[in-house]
């Protein structure tokens, strides 16, 4: 054999055992992460545990729900069907305070997400102490807790009779601006002003401009925004507590603390159906959206 | 062209300023006012200097309330960070599933505070009268452990969401150079995915910080504050404070109450920022 095959040969074996090697690695690898699926699997279970003891319960009879039997699945004895759910829609006015907590969360995200990409394009684009000290009052405004102006903004919104369900969303403009218009602002800043430029040589006032150029240009702005506002609005109950004339209007959050807080004896059964018919459009809309609500909660991370 | 937007401010501008004012500025501007006055209603408001203040730091109810928040702040800003960047660490190695477990640990985010407390107490109340425990509204600790476990169970999911998008920013050429250096899996860890996720951990925290600090629909659904405001935070003492407590001089000490919590939050919003902010790198 020859020097040089010699070589070749002991390459070549290196080269196997390496492979082998690496094969071995991707293998345990491969193990491992069977291994953590497996667990993340069932931590999963556990996690979705208390939404799926919801829905057990809704569906058993009152006498079946206490803190001794509440894990349990429902018999034949116990199962009371959609009963709960009827009784709960129509008992305590369930379906008004879905479609008032739905009107609400829509009339408010629409004026928020409209009215504050207006402000923020102004801000950007307008060099004035007006823009200027919106964009600072708008950052300053996400930190103030809602406490410290819950009663002032309460009497505020009487006196001004925005105490309704259906003027509500002008409060909301107005303490939800400042999480918006920082977004907006924070992409607005990084379009380039060429392609506006360009648009007022076309002829374009800055309205049409505004509708027909910079909103195609912020959609996914727009959709990040929108969602977080929606989570925010939607499950908010200090707010509509305070505004809101609670014997009139209540919303989804302002139901179950009343129900809860007013009766002696809570029927839980009723509740539980409520809660689960609260959760399950959440959640529908939530698979269906799913990309968006995470790039919008990453996009908001990122400007926050 | 900026002359001609500026020319539009009242379409554009106008109509966010003024629900800004209404919904913002003015409650706000006139709560500092009343901070320093006793009032009952509005119409009969008489200003008394700095009073309310003095009477804030000799309420029992507050400063048990403000070491109770104090305490939860910082056990669940960092029970939820450190188990959110876990399970994110697991979630970027391109495991089967990895899908479905972020769709589920996010889940919970969507379902607001008041329903998740309510969820929550009935789940509690039941494995603590299995284990022979008293129940959340009887105990103190099991109240901030229910707490804990609740905001835990609710946050985990968003702050794993961030932390995910950190760790694919991660340039895998880095920990593969890392590799053939010989560093071990921890030393990737701490000395490479750490620092350079560093934004992301500075939100986080910020986020949960803040969050757990202002909490109210959790306490107020889950414990309500019992047994007798043991298990009371900041946020829902001085709303008991203003609406629970009868008696003329109790409303211009919520508002002092509620001047104090905002001046603790920018305080503790400032050096959380300033102190993470310092340990950013750059790429």
């Amino acid at each position: 054999m020859s020097m040089n095959s010699q070589i070749k040969t002991n390459v070549n074996a290196l080269a196997q055992q390496q492979e082998s090697k690496e094969q071995a690695r991707a293998r345990r690898t491969e193990n491992v992460n069977t291994v953590i699926s497996v667990i993340l699997g069932l931590v999963c279970l556990v996690y979705i545990y208390p939404i799926f003891m919801i829905v057990v319960n809704s569906l058993k009879v009152e006498s079946a729900i206490s803190t001794s039997t509440a894990f349990n699945l429902p018999t034949a004895a116990t199962f009371a069907g959609i009963t709960n759910y009827i009784y709960g829609i129509t008992q305590m006015d369930f379906l008004k305070s879905f479609l008032y907590s739905l009107f609400i969360t829509v009339s408010s995200v629409v004026l928020i997400i409209l009215c504050c990409s207006m402000c923020a394009w102004y801000i950007t684009r307008v060099n004035s102490p007006l823009a200027k000290a919106m964009y600072y009052l708008c950052v300053f405004s996400m930190v103030v807790p809602f406490q410290m102006v819950m009663f002032t903004l309460a009497k505020t919104a009487d006196t001004l009779k925005l105490n309704t369900p259906f003027n509500i969303c002008i409060i909301y403009l107005g303490f939800g601006a400042g999480l918006a218009v920082f977004m907006f602002t924070g992409f607005m800043k990084s379009m380039p002003i060429e392609i506006e430029e360009a648009a007022m040589i076309d002829g374009y006032n800055p309205l049409q401009m505004f509708f027909k150029v910079i909103m195609p240009i912020t959609k996914p702005t727009t959709i990040s925004t929108a969602i977080l506002e929606t989570m925010w609005v939607w499950n908010d109950y200090l707010l509509p507590t305070l505004v809101l004339d609670i014997k009139k209007y209540r919303t989804i959050p302002m139901d179950i603390q009343y129900f809860r807080g007013s009766y002696g004896s809570v029927q839980m059964a009723p509740m539980m159906a409520c809660i689960v018919i609260t959760i399950i459009p959440v959640i529908l809309l939530y698979l269906f959206c799913q990309k968006y609500i995470i790039e919008g909660v990453v996009a908001g991370a990122v400007k926050g | 062209m900026e002359k001609s937007i500026r020319k539009y401010w009242p379409v554009f501008v106008l109509p966010t300023l003024v629900a800004f004012t209404i919904g913002f500025l003015w409650p706000f501007v006139w709560g500092i006012y009343l901070s320093f006055c006793k009032f009952q209603t509005v119409n009969k408001v008489s200003f008394i200097g700095i009073s309310n203040y003095l009477r804030v730091f000799s309420d029992d109810t507050f400063i048990h309330a403000f070491g109770f928040t104090a305490l939860f702040t910082v056990v669940s800003t960092l029970s939820i960070n450190i188990i959110a960047f876990f399970i994110a660490m697991l979630l970027t190695r391109g495991i089967k599933g990895t899908n479905i477990f972020r769709t589920v640990f996010f889940m919970p985010n969507l379902i607001g505070g008041i329903v998740l407390g309510y969820i929550w107490q009935i789940l509690l109340d039941c494995l603590l009268s299995r284990w022979g425990k008293p129940l959340l509204a009887l105990d103190a600790r099991s109240g901030f452990l229910g707490l804990l476990i609740l905001m835990s169970w609710q946050q985990v999911g968003y702050m794993m969401i961030i932390y995910i998008a950190g760790l694919q920013n991660v340039s895998p050429d880095l920990i593969e150079a890392a590799e053939i250096d010989g560093a071990t899996p921890w030393q990737i860890l701490t000395k490479i995915k750490i620092p350079m996720v560093m934004p992301s951990i500075t939100i986080c925290s910020f986020l949960t910080l803040t969050n757990s600090f202002k909490l109210f629909d959790q306490n107020l659904s889950l414990t309500g504050g019992e047994p007798a405001k043991a298990s009371q935070m900041l946020a829902l003492n001085i709303y008991e404070t203003y609406y629970a407590r009868s008696g003329a001089q109790w409303k211009g000490i919520g508002q002092a109450k509620a001047v104090v919590f905002f001046l603790l939050v920018v305080v503790i919003s400032l050096i959380q920022l300033h102190a993470t902010r310092s340990k950013e790198v750059q790429a």
